[in-house]
């Protein structure tokens, strides 16, 4: 990997009670790449995004973003909302978590809360709507028309983000998560209930938002067709161990991985599993 | 047979016919008791008779209304499952404001039209103090999402910082009301403190306990708050400094002298009204268009999701503090006004059922809506005195009233919620910067 690294986990250990979740996980990020982590139900993939963006505590290990312009970052001290705030590592979950009565546009506009909120002044610059706040009000517009175009949510930005179909929701959260300014956006199983054509799409955005704008994104799929595709770098976890680490090439190959995927009997073509439509 | 009783939708005439059956039988099953048999006072002796034919209307008149009942109701759903949605929510918007005007043009004339009926100014006061109570809560419950069920405390904390400081320092009406909103603000902070972790049923359990102990205090603690006597003799604000007074003190003048008009108790009232109308709407404007800026934006963000708030790198304690604070403040607002009407407050007047009927305006009005606090608190303010044409009634027919609107309206009377800002409108403001 010849890119500069952006986030590096060492020996990161995070246990609940008896229950290792993960074990001993050394990893690192590269910045402006896709990088995927791939596994089996129950591998720990969910929690090690939880261990990134504070919602967890790691037991042990280290987290450490190089930052491009705030220098390196501890993200195991930091906690809740400080993630996302000061490191601009930002994540989506498994089970959407939209604000679901807001519109579309009030979701996108929520996103900029901090920036928004320091122009306002503890609210009486925004009460007054004094020409400081307008002026981050109309930017936090701009970023909020911007992502909608992008990801082609004009249409319903009006539309509450809870009455609108699943694929789209999914899109929503991404569209959200970008309005936070990411250096690193984690997306947890963001094709999960997305049909082979929003699926395609989806490859499409990703590999625009890593070419393009030059975010890194940490992947946690299970569809084969998106990992395979967009991934630059893949790395498979089982009961919380780093089982193989590569390229999509060199994954689909590791007798490990299939192992872990078809359990130590099976014949059946691993290909057909894990071998997407590259 | 429940099943057939409760049917949502009896189309055709033989479901209504049925429908209106089994609704009959069971009139007829309860009437047989209630309608069918009466007891006679016959020379001391009560005795037993039939009713048969008051039994037989009764049922006729059961079945009837039913099957009155279910055709107008199915006229009704047809003809509203027949309107798409999205029209639906723009023609409320429209009706709401329009309605909001119309309530606001009453409420300006009100006091014309009953210049000597103290009454109706008074209990037309009474609903404006609840509106502008329910309005501070809306920010914590509706917006924010936090149940609070202890809302009255800081009514009571506002009510007698002005007490205490007019008894002590001799503030007036209109000095001690921003320190009683900041102290009030001040309490809702530090009760916003201990519970930031808790939800739902927990956080409304601790609220409770918290409106308690402030009513507590204030009946134990006597030497600030004299007890259960409470404090009296507090002044009537002025207006910029004219008393409302018979006789005002020597070389000054009263609002009656200084106008030229015969002195007259109804003046008081009036501006009693006029001051409480002005501060509610105060109060509107300013949670109105907090809710527009990121502060309310985030309030609203955190009753949807907690976590996602935090995914977004939102500072939710700070988002939680300023929702309790700002409640608070206009809740101590309103306990000012209320100690300078009464002119005497006690602990009495700071139950837990005053918070209980400032909640339920939230809830019924529809959680966030300030439309609907409105009309929540006249129908909660109202029904009760309507109801006293019915004496001991007068408390069942509200409970029935309450649960028919919650039938009817489960989430409220105003439900539909307005976005803070919208795409086209937006756009094209920001367009021509
Ligand atoms: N808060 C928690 N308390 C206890 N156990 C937990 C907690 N969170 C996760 N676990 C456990 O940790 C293990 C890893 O879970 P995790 O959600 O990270 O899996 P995953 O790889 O995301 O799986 P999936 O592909 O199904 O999403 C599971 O056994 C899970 O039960
Ligand atoms: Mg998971």
């Amino acid at each position: 990997m010849s890119a500069a690294t952006l986030l590096s986990v060492e020996n990161l250990t995070m246990r609940f009670g008896g229950l290792t979740a993960i074990d001993d996980l050394s990893l690192s990020v590269p910045a402006g790449k896709i990088t995927a982590i791939i596994g089996p139900n129950g591998a720990g993939k969910t929690t090690f995004f939880n261990c990134l963006t504070g919602f967890y505590k790691p037991t042990t290990g280290s987290v450490r973003l190089a930052h491009p312009k705030r220098g390196e970052m501890r993200l195991e001290t930091m906690t809740g909302h400080r993630v996302a705030r000061d490191a601009q590592v930002v994540r989506t979950f498994q089970n959407i978590r939209l604000f679901p009565k807001m519109t579309v546009l009030e979701n996108l506009i929520v996103a900029q809360h901090n920036r928004l909120q320091d122009a306002s002044r503890f609210s009486i610059a925004g009460l007054f709507s004094l020409p400081g706040y307008r002026k981050a009000e109309v930017e936090a517009l701009k970023t909020a028309v911007h992502w909608l175009d992008r990801l082609g949510l004009t249409g319903i930005a009006d539309t509450a983000a809870g009455d609108l179909p699943y694929g789209t929701q999914r899109r929503i959260e991404i569209a959200r998560a970008l309005c936070v300014d990411p250096v690193l956006l984690c997306l947890d199983e963001p094709a999960a209930g997305l049909n082979p054509r929003e699926s395609a799409e989806l490859n499409t955005l990703l590999l625009s938002l890593c070419r393009e704008e030059g975010i890194a994104i940490l992947l946690i799929e299970h569809d084969m067709s998106v990992v395979m595709n967009v991934s630059d770098h893949i790395c498979v976890l089982n009961y919380g161990r780093k089982i193989a680490e590569g390229t999509p090439l060199e994954i689909r190959n590791d007798p490990q991985v299939i192992k872990a995927y078809l359990g130590e009997d099976d014949e059946s073509e691993p290909a057909t599993l894990i071998g997407g439509n590259a | 047979m429940s099943a057939v009783i409760v049917a949502r939708h009896a189309r055709t005439p033989t479901e209504r016919f049925k429908d209106a059956a089994w609704v009959a039988f069971v009139a007829l099953l309860l009437g047989i008791p209630m309608v069918g048999m009466t007891t006679v006072d016959q020379g001391g002796a009560l005795v037993v008779t039939t009713r048969f034919g008051v039994l037989a209307a009764f049922v006729a008149a059961s079945f009837a209304g039913r099957f009155a009942f279910r055709w107008v109701m199915d006229q009704y759903r047809t003809r509203r499952d027949a309107k798409s949605t999205t029209v639906k929510v723009d023609r409320t918007a429209k009706v709401v404001q329009v309605l909001g005007w119309g309530i606001l043009g009453v409420a300006l004339f009100l006091p014309a039209m009953y210049s000597d009926n103290r009454y109706v100014v008074d209990t037309a006061t009474t609903v404006l103090i609840y509106v502008m109570l329910g309005w501070g809560l809306n920010v914590v419950v509706g917006l924010a999402g936090l149940l609070d069920l202890g809302y009255v405390a800081f009514y009571a904390v506002g009510a007698y910082t002005y007490a205490l400081l007019f008894t002590h320092f001799g503030w007036t009406f209109w000095e001690a009301l921003p320190a009683a909103g900041a102290m009030a603000a001040t309490f809702g902070i530090l009760l916003g403190y201990p519970i930031l972790r808790l939800r739902g049923d927990y956080l409304a359990i601790v609220t409770l306990g918290f409106g308690e102990i402030i009513r507590v205090i204030l009946v134990n603690w006597t030497e600030l708050s004299n007890g259960p006597n409470g404090i009296g003799s507090i002044p009537r604000p002025t207006l910029f400094g004219l008393p409302f007074e018979r006789n005002p003190a020597e070389g000054e003048q009263s609002f009656a002298t200084f106008f030229g008009l015969e002195f007259s108790g109804m003046h008081r009232i009036i501006f009693l009204y006029y001051l409480i109308l002005v501060l509610a709407l105060l109060t509107n404007l300013f949670v109105s268009r907090l809710r527009k800026l990121p502060v309310g934006r985030a309030w609203e963000a955190l009753r949807e999701d907690e976590i996602a708030c935090k995914a977004m790198g939102m500072n939710v304690t700070n988002v939680k503090l300023s929702a309790f604070a700002i409640g608070a403040m206009l809740g101590g607002f309103a306990g000012v006004f209320f100690a300078a009407r009464q002119g005497f407050i006690s602990p009495e007047s700071f139950t837990f059922s005053e918070s209980a009927i400032i909640l339920a305006i939230v809830v019924l009005g529809g959680m966030g809506s300030q439309m609907g606090v409105v009309l929540a608190a006249l129908v909660l303010v109202l029904l009760p005195e309507l109801g006293r044409n019915f004496a001991e009634y007068r408390m069942l027919l509200f409970g029935t009233a309450m649960v028919l609107i919650m039938v009817w309206k489960p989430s409220g009377l105003l439900s539909s919620r307005e976005p803070t800002i919208r795409l086209a409108k937006a756009s094209a403001m920001g367009g021509q910067k």
